[in-house]
């Protein structure tokens, strides 16, 4: 078992999502993170989704996703190949705040993002290893809260969806 | 400006499409309404049941190699189509599916007969999609089309508003020839050719299996050339059979579960293995860790998908096997294989000793299935269309129908929808009056669509109904005594008079239940002109082989 990085590039089509997380339901598969956003290019969307299976299991999930009308296409990374980053916030009493405290943040080069009156809002980003870190070293702080975000993905190897689209063969 | 439900029409009269199957109610009634002013450019077909309104798509598809479509509506009727789709889907069948729903504002609401098709529909279409708009109708019916037939065909659904088929908007119909996220032809790389070709050349016991790709592919005479050239053994899936005519020197019989002894054991025999327009089906392959392990592997496929999904290749040739086989066919030398043929004819002759024999001319009292196809085979046309159902008799039916030229036969393969013969049969036969459709089922099945039975009533669509009676839903059966203790649970049935069912139906009926009354009853009916209904009393416990148990290797296919 391995953890892949999938990146999908699709025609903004409405139940797309849908059509693509039900090859991994159907398997019996766990999509360990998913993001899905705008891609540079105009009406085309970006699903990023992280999972971890076998390399038969990789190359047979991406060839089913490919073959979704609507999927532009679809390309598989291992995590040495791909430049990621995932988002963490964290939600800590504002009595919590002193002298070691601040040493966490400024060792972990985290953020305050937001002060209110009860609480304060940390922003880590980083890889889950990195995120999760910090997560255990602030819970005995008194964490309130905690929210992470999915992978966000750029592949290392050169490719382009751009110059895949214009040479549309009919 | 013209109203959604008279595009819903015109757009499929553009579509050249002259037959639909349906049936009404009330989120599709615009459009039923709109088809009552263009009866006379394109035929509606009632059938009793969404289900099997969408079997008959799926018939008229596989006969006419043109889209089937169905007409449902909401909520039920919708949902009733589900069976259809998946089977479609499975078996790469092209159709349109057509269904009502609710207003766009009453969406989400849980209004009356509202269910989210598109939500249900999606795991088992190709595409679907959803109209709101009554612009937006003959864009997706033009993109339903080509996604439907181009590439590996598949099943597409449509769901069409009710305010969406009322409103009105422009019709201008512009057919779609291409979509730039779907790339459903893949150019056949001339150095896979290369590499497929050498491995053939060099290859001593290279072995062909073909499946239903050739018949899509319309290259039923590239494969001839490419056999008539290298002379290899060739062996059919079950959806594979007609692409080519079994009197062909190179045809060595059947595949899978129920299919030949020879061509099962010396899959594991053959150095070079040729898989044409197959997917390597369980039911072909038996326990895969144990399937061809010493042969290489060329694969011809037009889904990337299926390339290494189940049995791993040495050269997958991508694309068109229309176009793959006429290249590979230039590229390889002219070969006899005779040492190699003769194996298969020798393991042949065994078969017919200890299985065909019994089965085409017993000598014990009760009927058998294969004794029925004996005698449709004597008297059927050689373009005949065999259509079958699920169980005992579609395997009979399958093994020993002659199949001669292609297009010949409609089943249920890859899903085994039991209820799809009889209405399939309708549908085959809406394709081409010309033909005769010859529908074997068991009587398990037919009870399953039986109604369909007031469709081939109203259409008078000169079916050819051959039901094999043996009183039991005899393959499970037959598992239930070969690998549950004989177990017989809820296997038996207490059947209806079904001629006196037919003739409810007036349908010419007869019953054969001794052996001297069969082949004139056989020859009466296909001779009849108009539907007839042949019931056929068979031995209640027999059983067929060979046969590749579950989970067993393809070389432990046995004969009894």
């Amino acid at each position: 078992m391995n953890r892949y990085t999938i990146l999908i590039y699709t025609e903004n089509f409405i139940g797309i999502l849908n059509r693509i997380t039900i090859i991994f339901t159907r398997r019996g598969i766990n999509i360990d993170a998913l993001t899905a956003s705008e891609s540079r290019l105009d009406g085309i969307h970006k699903i990023t989704i992280e999972c971890t299976v076998t390399q038969d299991q990789i190359v047979h999930l991406v060839q089913q996703i490919e073959k979704i009308t609507d999927v532009i296409k679809a390309y598989y990374f291992e995590d040495t190949q791909v430049v990621y980053q995932e988002i963490a916030l964290y939600k800590l009493p504002i009595d919590s705040l002193d002298a070691s405290l601040e040493k966490v943040i400024r060792r972990f080069n985290a953020h305050i993002i937001a002060a209110e009156k009860e609480f304060v809002v940390v922003e880590f980003t980083g890889h889950k290893e990195d995120t999760q870190a910090l997560l255990e070293t602030l819970k005995p702080y008194g964490l309130l809260e905690f929210s992470r975000s999915g992978r966000v993905a750029i592949a290392k190897p050169r490719f382009s969806v751009s110059e895949y689209l214009n040479h549309q063969t009919l | 400006m013209i109203r959604g439900a008279d595009i819903v029409v015109k757009s499929l009269i553009s579509e050249n499409v002259q037959h639909i199957f349906g049936y009404p109610g009330g989120a599709i009634m615009p459009v039923y309404d709109a088809l009552y002013d263009y009866h006379d450019q394109i035929k509606h077909i009632l059938t009793r049941h969404e289900q099997g309104a969408i079997h008959a798509a799926q018939g008229y598809a596989r006969v006419s190699g043109k889209v089937g479509v169905a007409l449902a509506t909401s909520g039920p009727g919708a949902t009733n189509l589900i069976t259809g789709l998946a089977d479609a889907m499975i078996d790469s069948t092209p159709l349109v599916c057509i269904t009502g729903q609710v207003a766009a504002h009453l969406l989400g609401s849980d209004a009356f007969q509202e269910t989210d098709v598109v939500g249900i529909s999606m795991p088992v279409t190709k595409w679907n999609i959803q109209v709101r708009r009554a612009e937006d109708i003959a864009p997706a019916i033009a993109k339903g089309f080509h996604i439907a037939r181009s590439g590996r065909p598949g099943p597409v659904l449509i769901d069409i508003t009710k305010n969406a088929q009322v409103e009105s908007g422009a019709f201008n119909y512009v057919p779609c020839l291409s979509i730039r996220s779907y790339r459903p032809n893949i150019p056949v790389e001339a150095k896979a050719i290369k590499a497929a070709a050498e491995l053939i050349n060099q290859a001593e016991r290279p072995y062909v299996l073909f499946g239903q790709g050739v018949i899509i592919g319309k290259a039923e005479q590239e494969f001839k050339a490419f056999l008539d050239k290298t002379g290899i053994p060739a062996a059919s899936t079950l959806l594979g059979s007609g692409a080519l005519s079994e009197d062909h020197p190179s045809f060595v019989g059947k595949l899978g579960m129920h299919g030949n002894y020879a061509p099962n054991l010396l899959t594991n025999k053959c150095d070079v293995l040729i898989a044409i327009g197959m997917r390597f089906d369980d039911r072909v392959t038996g326990d895969l860790s144990r399937y061809a392990k010493q042969a290489k592997v060329i694969h011809l496929e037009l889904d990337p998908a299926e390339v290494n999904k189940n049995v791993k290749c040495e050269v997958a040739v991508l694309g068109d096997c229309k176009e793959s086989l006429a290249m590979l066919t230039a590229e390889v030398n002219s070969k006899t294989h005779e040492g190699w043929m003769e194996k298969f004819r020798e393991l042949e002759l065994l078969e017919k000793e200890s299985v065909i024999n019994h089965d085409l001319s017993p000598t014990k009292t009760g009927l058998t299935m294969g004794e029925v196809i004996r005698y449709v085979n004597q008297y059927k046309a050689d373009d005949a269309v065999l259509v079958t159902d699920v169980g005992q008799h579609q395997m009979i039916a399958w093994r020993y129908f002659n199949f001669k030229t292609s297009k010949t036969q409609v089943t249920s393969g890859g899903l085994g929808t039991m209820g799809f013969a009889l209405p399939a049969a309708l549908g085959a036969q809406m394709a081409d009056y010309s033909r005769q459709v010859i529908c074997v089922v068991g009587d398990g099945g037919i009870q399953m669509t039986i109604q369909e039975l007031g469709t081939i009533m109203q259409t008078k669509a000169p079916v050819k109904v051959v039901l094999l009676n043996n009183n039991f839903l005899g393959m499970v059966r037959q598992w239930q005594q070969m690998f549950f203790d004989r177990r017989y649970s809820f296997t038996e049935l207490d059947n209806p008079d079904f001629i006196k069912l037919a003739e409810a139906y007036n349908i010419k009926a007869t019953k054969v239940a001794e052996r001297e009354d069969l082949s004139d009853a056989v020859a009466d009916m296909l001779t009849h002109d108009g539907p007839y209904f042949l019931e056929v009393v068979v031995e209640k416990e027999d059983n067929v082989f060979p046969m590749i148990a579950t989970g067993s290797s393809v070389e432990e296919v046995r004969l009894s």
